[in-house]
């Protein structure tokens, strides 16, 4: 056993030690499951970073009211003003100190936009919100400038809104449709979907985008732990109401799963790539075991077995890839990791976040990479196994 | 004949081509003693290189018996010949066939690989058969920075480093110029008068054979043999 040991230590030194000699072929390999791991780790660092922003928002404490049919989306919820009045006074929901009910109606559109990087055009959220939307935002802090003044044409910016889109920055003029509008502040709630929208006062919204007396969703700060089903019973018990209720934590962890799409489809791209990259790989590793025949088949006639040489077929073909593997990751996490970028929520307005390339991206590079060299690695090194006795004379 | 290493007895070798069968040898015999040195001549494709193989455990006879030190090899599984040739066979190429990657002193270690001796006892056994070479200056060398007579000194130091009775030779000259040559056979001639191995060399050279103790024409499947 020891000398079995013995004999693939010797044969994996001297399979390290002939790299060099097959160095463009070897790197070769090594760029192509690079290129593989770092296109995998793009999707799964703007997966994991889209899924940190959405599922990042959204508390426990506060609940959120849609119009039923509106499938969980705030852009596509209508409700009546009427409606909000009857909520507010159901229960579960806290109350300030002069008894008036915690609660902020919003009413949530689409924007046009232009990227400030290539220009295009995309859509982003205006909230139209009155005085408590802030505070039911933890973490909220106008950065510069200050608050709209209600009842006018003035908004304030996201900070990843004014980071992406043109036109926003302070004491910009902005046109919605027919309508200018003035941006007197930026404001930032870090980590969360807020930061990529803009906000302007409810009424103003309303009437400016003809929405007439209706809102899109109603906040409520729940009152203690079983308020949300108390709230729940309240509006399914009244037939007036046409509206569901979620805590807003909820709310956002639906939305982020339909971001899953995304990193299913990373791992497809990746996984096709790969398979390009195995061709490659099982091509040079083919040619590597080839270039050993000779030695292999030396050792066969001084007496060493076939186990040796599959070792180090198998060890080389693995070091490659882990050495793609390593560079493809680094390279994603210098190129990518951090940068800001947006992208459609499932709501179809732009989400600002920012690639996050942690752990666990990270191992899933490497294991892909070694994946693909075992399978690259496996029948050439099967192959150098098969090596057989050299004779003499047949060199 | 108890005196005897190697005994080839009615040995039959025949390669088959598609239909046609090719017989080299039909009877073979013939009987190497202890510290023989033999050297086989004879036209080309007359089976020098055929022989050399089934004496060396790497190449099986169609019929006959190979008894090596009153053991029969010809029968022995491959897991078994494998490691018979390991403990009993030094083989030297023509080309040398030294891993070019590893130093000399690593070469030479190889053999030893599948020993159980522990890597200080492997370590003082390269360098005695390195001194016996006389190359234990150049042991941290890779194969391409030697020459092609060191090279060939590297294969010899790595054919007797697990001390073999038998070593095997082809055109072991073949490559070298013929100062280089004469180096090797006087080599060669040492370790069987001093170390007492046997050894059967392959050569064209009817020079390289004078350094044997007996020279075997190998013609039409048979020997005739030639004393020095
Ligand atoms: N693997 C093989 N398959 C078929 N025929 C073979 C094989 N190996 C050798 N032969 C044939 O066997 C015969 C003897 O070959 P061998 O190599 O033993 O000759 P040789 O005496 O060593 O010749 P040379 O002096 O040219 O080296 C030749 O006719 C050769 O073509
Ligand atoms: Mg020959």
């Amino acid at each position: 056993m020891g000398s079995l040991f013995r004999q693939i230590g010797a044969v994996v030194v001297m399979t390290v030690q002939s790299l060099p000699s097959r160095f463009w072929a070897s790197l070769t390999t090594i760029v192509s499951i690079a290129l593989v791991i770092g296109t995998l780790l793009a999707f799964l660092a703007m997966g994991n970073g889209f899924q940190k922003t959405v599922a990042g928002t959204g508390s426990d404490e506060i609940g959120i009211v849609l119009g039923t049919g509106s499938s969980g989306s705030e852009l596509n919820s209508t409700m009546p003003s009427s409606a909000v009045s009857i909520i507010e006074e159901g229960p579960g929901i806290a109350r300030d100190a002069n008894g008036v009910p915690i609660v902020s109606p919003e009413t949530y559109v689409a924007v046009g936009a232009v990227r400030r990087s290539g220009g295009a055009k995309a859509n982003i959220s205006l909230r139209g919100v009155e005085g408590n939307a802030a505070g039911m935002r933890p973490g909220f802090t106008i950065t510069e400038g200050r608050m709209f003044e209600p009842g006018t044409n003035e908004l304030i910016a996201g900070a990843g809104v004014v980071r992406q889109f043109e036109g926003f920055d302070l004491g910009a003029q902005i046109r919605f449709g027919p309508d200018t509008w003035t941006v007197v502040g930026v404001f930032e709630v870090p980590g969360t979907v807020f930061d990529s929208e803009a906000w302007a006062d409810l009424p103003v919204v309303q009437t400016l985008f003809n929405r007439g007396p209706t809102v899109s969703a109603l906040r409520a700060q729940l009152a203690g732990p079983n308020a949300i089903e108390e709230l729940q019973a309240y509006v399914e018990s009244d037939p007036r109401l046409q509206v569901e209720v979620k805590t807003e934590k909820e709310h956002f962890a639906s939305e982020a799963g339909s971001l899953e799409a995304l990193i299913v489809f990373g791992w497809v791209i990746a996984i096709t790539l790969g398979l390009g990259a195995l061709a490659g790989a099982l091509n040079t590793m083919y040619a590597a075991v080839e270039a050993r025949t000779k030695e292999l088949a030396t050792l066969r006639a001084i007496g060493f077995g076939g186990v040796p040489a599959f070792f180090g077929a198998m060890t080389e073909s693995l070091l490659l890839a882990l050495g793609g593997g390593i560079v493809g990751v680094a390279a994603a996490f210098l190129l990518f990791n951090g940068i800001n970028v947006s992208t459609l929520s499932g709501s179809f307005t732009q989400v600002v976040f920012d690639f996050a390339i942690g752990p666990a991206q990270a191992i899933s590079g490497i294991l892909l990479a070694l994946v693909l060299g075992f399978i690259g690695g496996i029948f050439p090194a099967l192959k150098a196994a098969r090596t057989p006795v050299l004779r003499i004379g047949a060199e | 004949m108890t005196n005897a290493l190697i005994q080839i007895a009615d040995v039959a070798k025949s390669y088959r081509r598609g239909q046609e069968t090719l017989s080299i040898f039909d009877r073979l015999n013939l009987t190497i003693p202890h510290g023989d040195f033999v050297a086989i001549m004879g036209p080309s494709g007359s089976g020098k290189t055929t022989l050399l193989n089934m004496l060396g455990g790497l190449d099986r006879p169609s019929g006959g018996a190979i008894t090596f030190d009153g053991k029969q090899i010809e029968n022995l599984s491959e897991s078994k010949l494998s490691s018979w040739r390991a403990a009993n066979v030094g083989f030297i190429f023509q080309f040398y066939n030294l891993m070019p990657t590893l130093t000399a002193a690593k070469n030479v270690e190889l053999p030893l690989l599948l020993t159980r001796l522990g890597s200080g006892e492997r370590n003082r056994r390269v360098q005695t058969a390195l001194e016996i070479v006389g190359l234990s200056e150049r042991k941290d060398h890779k194969p391409k920075e030697l020459s092609g007579g060191q090279q060939q000194r590297v294969a010899i130091a790595r054919a007797l480093v697990a001390d073999p009775k038998l070593l095997l030779a082809d055109e072991p000259t073949g490559d070298l110029d013929r100062t280089t040559a004469t180096e090797i056979l006087e080599m060669l001639q040492l370790l069987n008068k001093d170390l007492g191995k046997t050894i059967v060399m392959v050569t064209h050279d009817p020079a390289a054979a004078k350094y044997a103790k007996r020279e075997l024409h190998l013609d039409k499947g048979e020997f005739e043999e030639r004393v020095s």
